[in-house]
């Protein structure tokens, strides 16, 4: 059965990237979306991502099962839809990622640092990846509910509200040089107005998702790493504050709307 | 009443106050939450007068404006040899449109600049897949003529897009490095030229 699904999949997925794409094609991309509906290659991360998370591993040999990403250890089913959130154990607001760290680091043994130094989807950050497709699986279909009556949480939102605004770098973009405008293209490539709440929604509610473009699955930190590398800024630390409270602004200016985890993208 | 009159102004001055420590703590985390990756230097994240100026979904107000332009105006070189266009190439022009290249941490110093000009505006009326973000150019020159005036407004323009509208979201090829005039020039052909396809 899942080999079936593998050669499906990695079919289309091969198809989609041979055919070099007109741009009239490009721009009618929901085509592509619609077809590759019943088979989005994200699975096969889901899949990878659902041994990853009961495989004894690390250091410690242990399995992450008992690993709490707030709904209490073990819950994953909704829990992603209610993340970013603020950990009592860690003091922190973290995203999926850098909870799925902590989770790592403190019941596997697997040092951040090699995460956070590490290159995407490659290695531990890599498996990361994997177990984001997985648990962002199991809150597909939810309503993104992220806590902004939790003052710690709503801190970062304004933090993360004014990471979106603030121009800077070579070419002196924000991401609301990009993100701010309805209906808006950069080439063929539609732009959520991210300020917003349909547009927020759509942009935190579609990542991580699998890109045909390249035949990569990318999370929402790799997201914002090449946003911010377009933007021609310095290169943004994994996991590291503005990642989360940029996170933050968009799940919870998106709030109410419906997570389509993973996606798949152009 | 006595105590709400002196209850106001405090409240006034708390909410001022947290809002320049909010301010603070973004210019700390837009440092301390990035590192330099070759060409793409911890420099990046320190913002000069109008990218601080222009950080917020509102504009600053008219008068601030005038003013920041005026600096930026200042920024402008004009061509040296008083040749804004016809000594450039449209086909050369046309490369340096559609290339969006440079500048990212996956390029380095010997990475030839694109003005990338296509992600934001459609010129060439052949090309479907032009960006929006900013306005259509399609006919340039066939529209608005080759007076000196629009000649002159569009060599400032790109060099220093900031100079006619502060908060532009249009980047500053000339003043930020981006173009060399050299490159300037030749798009200025891509827009100017008859022969241009922009122009056909
Ligand atoms: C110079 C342009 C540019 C800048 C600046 C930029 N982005 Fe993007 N962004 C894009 C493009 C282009 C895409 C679509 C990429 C794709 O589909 O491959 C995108 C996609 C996204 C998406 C996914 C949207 C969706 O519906 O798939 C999110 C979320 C996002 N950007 C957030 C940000 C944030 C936050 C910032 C600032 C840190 C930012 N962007 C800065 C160009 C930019
Ligand atoms: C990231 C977006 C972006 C890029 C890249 C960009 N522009 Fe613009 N440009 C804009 C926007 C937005 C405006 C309109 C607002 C303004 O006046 O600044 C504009 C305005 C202009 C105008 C003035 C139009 C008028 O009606 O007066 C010209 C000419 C122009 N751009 C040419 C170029 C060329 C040529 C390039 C490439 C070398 C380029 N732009 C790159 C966004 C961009």
């Amino acid at each position: 059965m899942r080999k079936k699904l593998l050669a499906t999949v990695v079919g289309t997925a091969a198809v989609l990237a041979a055919s070099s794409m007109t741009s009239a094609q490009e721009l009618n991309f929901d085509e592509y979306r619609q077809m590759l509906r019943d088979g989005n290659p994200a699975e096969l991360f889901e899949m990878e991502g659902e041994e990853l998370w009961v495989t004894a591993r690390g250091p410690k040999n242990a399995t992450l099962e008992q690993c709490d990403l707030g709904l209490g250890p073990g819950v994953v089913e909704g829990a992603a839809a209610q993340m970013p959130r603020y950990f009592a154990d860690t003091d922190k607001v973290q995203d999926l990622e850098s909870r799925l760290m902590t989770c790592m680091e403190t019941l596997q043994g697997i040092d951040s640092k090699e995460i956070i130094d590490g290159r995407f989807r490659q290695g531990e950050r890599g498996k990361v990846a994997a177990i984001v497709a997985y648990v962002t699986g199991q809150s597909h279909g939810h309503k993104i509910n992220v806590d902004l009556s939790d003052p710690k949480v709503k801190d970062m939102y304004d933090l993360g509200e004014k990471a979106f605004f603030y121009r800077t770098g070579a070419m002196d973009f924000s991401c609301a040089s990009c993100h701010s405008q309805d209906g808006l293209r950069i080439r063929a490539t539609g732009l959520p107005n991210i300020t917003t709440p349909e547009g927020a929604a759509e942009g935190w509610g579609s990542w991580p998702a699998y890109r045909v473009s390249n035949s990569q699955f990318w999370t929402m930190q790799h997201r914002l790493w090449d946003c911010f590398r377009q933007q021609r800024t310095a290169e943004p630390i994994f996991g590291s504050d503005v990642t989360i409270a940029l996170s933050v602004y968009m799940a919870g200016k998106g709030n109410g709307g419906e997570a389509v985890w993973p996606g798949v993208k152009r | 009443m006595k105590k709400l009159m002196f209850a106001a102004p405090l409240a006034l001055f708390a909410s001022v106050a947290i809002a320049s420590d909010l301010e603070a703590r973004v210019e700390e985390m837009m440092l301390s939450s990035f590192k330099a990756n070759g060409i793409a230097s911890l420099d990046r994240q320190k913002r000069d007068e109008i990218q601080k100026a222009c950080s917020s979904p509102t504009q600053p107000d008219a008068e601030t404006m005038k003013r920041l332009e005026a600096v930026e105006m200042q920024t402008i070189q004009w061509p040296a040899n008083g040749d804004y266009w016809q000594g450039g190439s449209w086909e050369e022009g046309q490369r340096i449109a559609l290339s969006g290249r440079g500048l990212t941490w996956t390029d380095n110093a010997d990475t030839v600049n694109g003005g990338g000009c296509y992600n934001c505006h459609g010129l060439d009326p052949a090309n479907e897949s032009a960006g929006t973000i900013g306005p259509a150019l399609h006919g340039y020159a066939k529209v608005r003529g080759t007076s000196e005036e629009i000649v002159k407004y569009t060599w400032g323009k790109l060099w220093n897009a900031k100079a006619y509208n502060a908060c532009s979201d249009m980047p500053r090829n000339g003043f930020g490095g981006i173009l060399s005039e050299e490159q300037i020039r030749h798009v200025m052909a891509y827009l100017f030229d008859p022969a241009s396809p922009v122009n056909k």
